[in-house]
């Protein structure tokens, strides 16, 4: 069974997804992020590919992908940072990352890549559900991996059933109609959105993601979803830590509420 | 072979809508509704009634006798540089405003590079009394000074943007990021033909007038309805894709498109992206992009803020694939000589974007009884600051 199918089926507590960008803060840090991450207790981790271009993400993302790229990341290097990846880490693992650096390291390639090194799905959200299910759901599935898919407040009911139909692990749900770290918290509005999708009953659990920051917003989210999402407020954290893995460990059990 | 957009939203293998699903609710109701809003009549009407008495349109097609004498052919000049505003991107922002009216928006975020689409949108924005965000890239703000103070002058709010290369490329992103955050009341306009479908498509019709009218001038002056060349500069091509559009499927006219080779080619600075660009995603759609091996977006480099941009409209990438369209890759140099040389021959002062497209002439070797058609974009006044500094008017 796929690592995140299987996470989900015995998960009793909320599930704690959270992203990092790759290489950052330093080019070399992407094994002691994913292991300190793990080490905290994170339930599914999220590899950000950086790209030059990041139109879904806000400034703290966007910057940390630059920063990234100036230490001369790229997918190939990633994929070479990752070659042991699962004789340390136990938990699901995502990458997540913008489709044109995929195009061009080419899709079944890359796919491929991803299977032998263990990787479990990706999140791609410039990758539209009319073109994925044309031209690569049948790749993605030959190796394994999981498509993530995004909704937000405004897709429709009906754009949701389709979407749950083809999704496989879970589906992310946006908190609110915006880009990456652009608000914190979580508002009654939101709150009502979560229960209206809480309540259609969707065949794949949900994970809510944009706008959690701490343990009280994870709680929050948490409560009309299997759990929730963390990005922006991790990787600020990372790009200011002195002592890495300690600061990652504690981060972690506080959000889980461990601490 | 079609080059007009298909079903999908592709031009041969080029287009789609390549976006995060935050903005697929906006982008799938313009997508449902775009042909149905503009084929309306009542909507026609409207369109055609601001283009005539607000833009100026028609604008005249200007024999260079010049020009023609100088490089021995026809020449004749589409004069875009006459519309209100001083470039063709107001053929657009006056058919999108519309759009965005019906669609019940009302407000309007857009990019803008050498800030000739800011400023035509902040002009539509002021006619129809919505509020209007552009964002601008900070290095265009500087080199493009008089627009800024134009589109803040009709009340726009310009933003700088200050991520990447602080171009245009990066205008777009934030444009599309701040519609992420604002999906219900805002429109983004578009400045070009690029974007996810259907902006491509609907910003080529919108521009369509330039090769509609050419026709109609061409028949009254020359007694054919087709020129043998149409010449226009390719930023992202919404002015290209105009003086095109009524000549796609003309065999007897040849699509030539002047793209920005910055200081060459092969230097390291341009914007060349049929020499350079390979197919890849940007801003939505699938087009040919200037790009690193491993997907990163390459900076572009052009002396001209309009043509400073890593892709090409999915249209352009088409022509240029099927072998419909020629492209030349001219210099900032060729540029500065051809702009003095329309400036000087012709009492006609080009945009620098604009600039590109005249440089061909020396290139093209058209025969004598020829006709050359050249989209005039855009006036200089935007560009005088570089002229100044590049041509040494001052000393
Ligand atoms: C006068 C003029 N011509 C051409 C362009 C390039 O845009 P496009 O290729 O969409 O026509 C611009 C863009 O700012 C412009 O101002």
């Amino acid at each position: 069974m796929n690592r995140i199918s299987a996470l989900f089926s015995k998960a009793k507590e909320p599930i704690l997804n959270v992203y990092t960008t790759a290489g950052y803060p330093h080019f070399e840090d992407t094994m002691t992020v994913l292991t300190a991450l793990q080490e905290g207790g994170v339930d599914i981790i999220e590899i950000g590919m950086p790209y030059s271009d990041p139109v879904a993400d806000g400034e703290t993302i966007q910057q940390s992908n630059q920063a990234s790229l100036d230490q001369g990341m790229t997918v190939a290097h990633l994929f070479t940072q990752l070659k042991d990846l699962r004789q340390t880490i136990t938990v699901p693992v995502l990458l997540m990352g913008y489709i044109n650096p995929v195009l061009q390291y080419g899709v079944e390639a890359f796919c491929a890549k991803c299977a032998a090194i263990g990787i479990d799905g990706l999140i791609l959200p410039d990758l539209p559900m009319a073109e994925y299910e044309r031209e690569y759901k049948a790749i993605f599935e030959a190796h394994g991996l999981f498509n993530i898919f995004l909704i937000t407040p405004q897709t429709t009911d009906e754009r949701i059933r389709h979407i749950d139909s083809v999704s496989n692990g879970f589906i992310y749900m946006v908190s609110s109609a915006s880009t990456t770290g652009a608000k914190t918290g979580i508002s009654s509005d939101q709150e009502t959105y979560f229960e209206r999708i809480a309540s259609m009953n969707l065949q794949n659990p949900r994970l809510i993601g944009f706008g959690i920051s701490d343990h009280s917003s994870f709680m929050k989210a948490s409560k009309n979803a299997s759990g929730a999402i963390i990005g922006s407020a991790f990787v600020k954290l990372i790009g200011q830590a002195t002592d890495l893995r300690a600061e990652i460990v504690d981060f972690v059990q506080s959000i889980k509420g461990k601490k | 072979m079609s080059f007009q957009v298909d079903e999908q939203g592709y031009y041969g293998n080029f287009g789609g809508a390549f976006i995060p699903e935050m903005l697929y609710p906006n982008v799938e109701e313009l997508r449902s509704r775009y042909l149905d809003i503009i084929a309306d009549p009542v909507f026609q009407a409207e369109y055609d009634a601001l283009l005539k008495d607000f833009v100026g349109r028609p604008t005249p097609l200007f024999k260079a006798e010049r020009l023609s004498a100088k490089y021995n052919t026809k020449i004749y000049l589409k004069r875009e540089d006459l519309c209100h505003t001083g470039a063709h991107k107001v053929n657009n922002t006056v058919g999108q405003i519309l759009v965005a009216k019906r669609l019940g928006k009302n407000k309007i975020v857009a990019e803008t590079g050498a800030g000739q689409h800011g400023v035509a949108t902040a002009t539509v924005c002021a006619l129809m009394g919505m509020e209007c965000i552009v964002y601008m890239g900070a290095i265009d703000i500087e080199r493009q000074a008089p627009n800024v103070a134009r589109m803040r002058m009709l009340g726009a709010q310009v933003v700088a943007a200050k991520s990447g290369s602080q171009t245009l490329k990066d205008a777009t992103n934030e444009a599309m990021r701040h519609w992420i955050n604002h999906p219900v009341d805002t429109h983004y306009i578009i400045g070009s033909v690029v974007g996810p479908h259907p902006y491509p498509d609907m910003v080529a019709r919108f521009q369509s007038i330039i090769s509609a009218e050419i026709r109609t001038q061409l028949q009254e002056k020359e007694g054919r309805d087709y020129p043998d060349y149409v010449i226009a500069c390719v930023g992202g091509g919404s002015n290209a894709a105009g003086a095109f559009y009524h000549f796609l499927d003309e065999p007897r006219t040849a699509l030539i498109a002047a793209e920005a080779a910055g200081k060459g080619v092969n230097s390291g600075h341009s914007a060349a992206t049929t020499f350079l660009g390979k197919s890849g995603v940007l801003h939505g759609s699938k087009s040919l992009l200037m790009q690193t091996e491993d997907g990163q977006v390459i900076e572009p480099y052009s002396i001209s803020a309009g043509l400073d941009y890593p892709g090409i409209g999915p249209m352009h990438a088409h022509l240029f694939e099927s072998g419909r369209g020629k492209f030349y890759g001219i210099t900032d140099e060729e540029a500065l000589v051809a702009a003095v040389e329309c400036s000087q021959l012709e009492g006609i002062i080009p945009a620098l974007e604009t600039a590109h497209a005249l440089a061909v002439f020396e290139k093209l070797q058209a025969k004598p009884n020829e006709i050359v058609v050249v989209n005039l974009s855009g006036r200089g006044d935007k560009d005088l600051a570089t002229y100044q500094n590049r041509l040494k008017l001052n000393d």
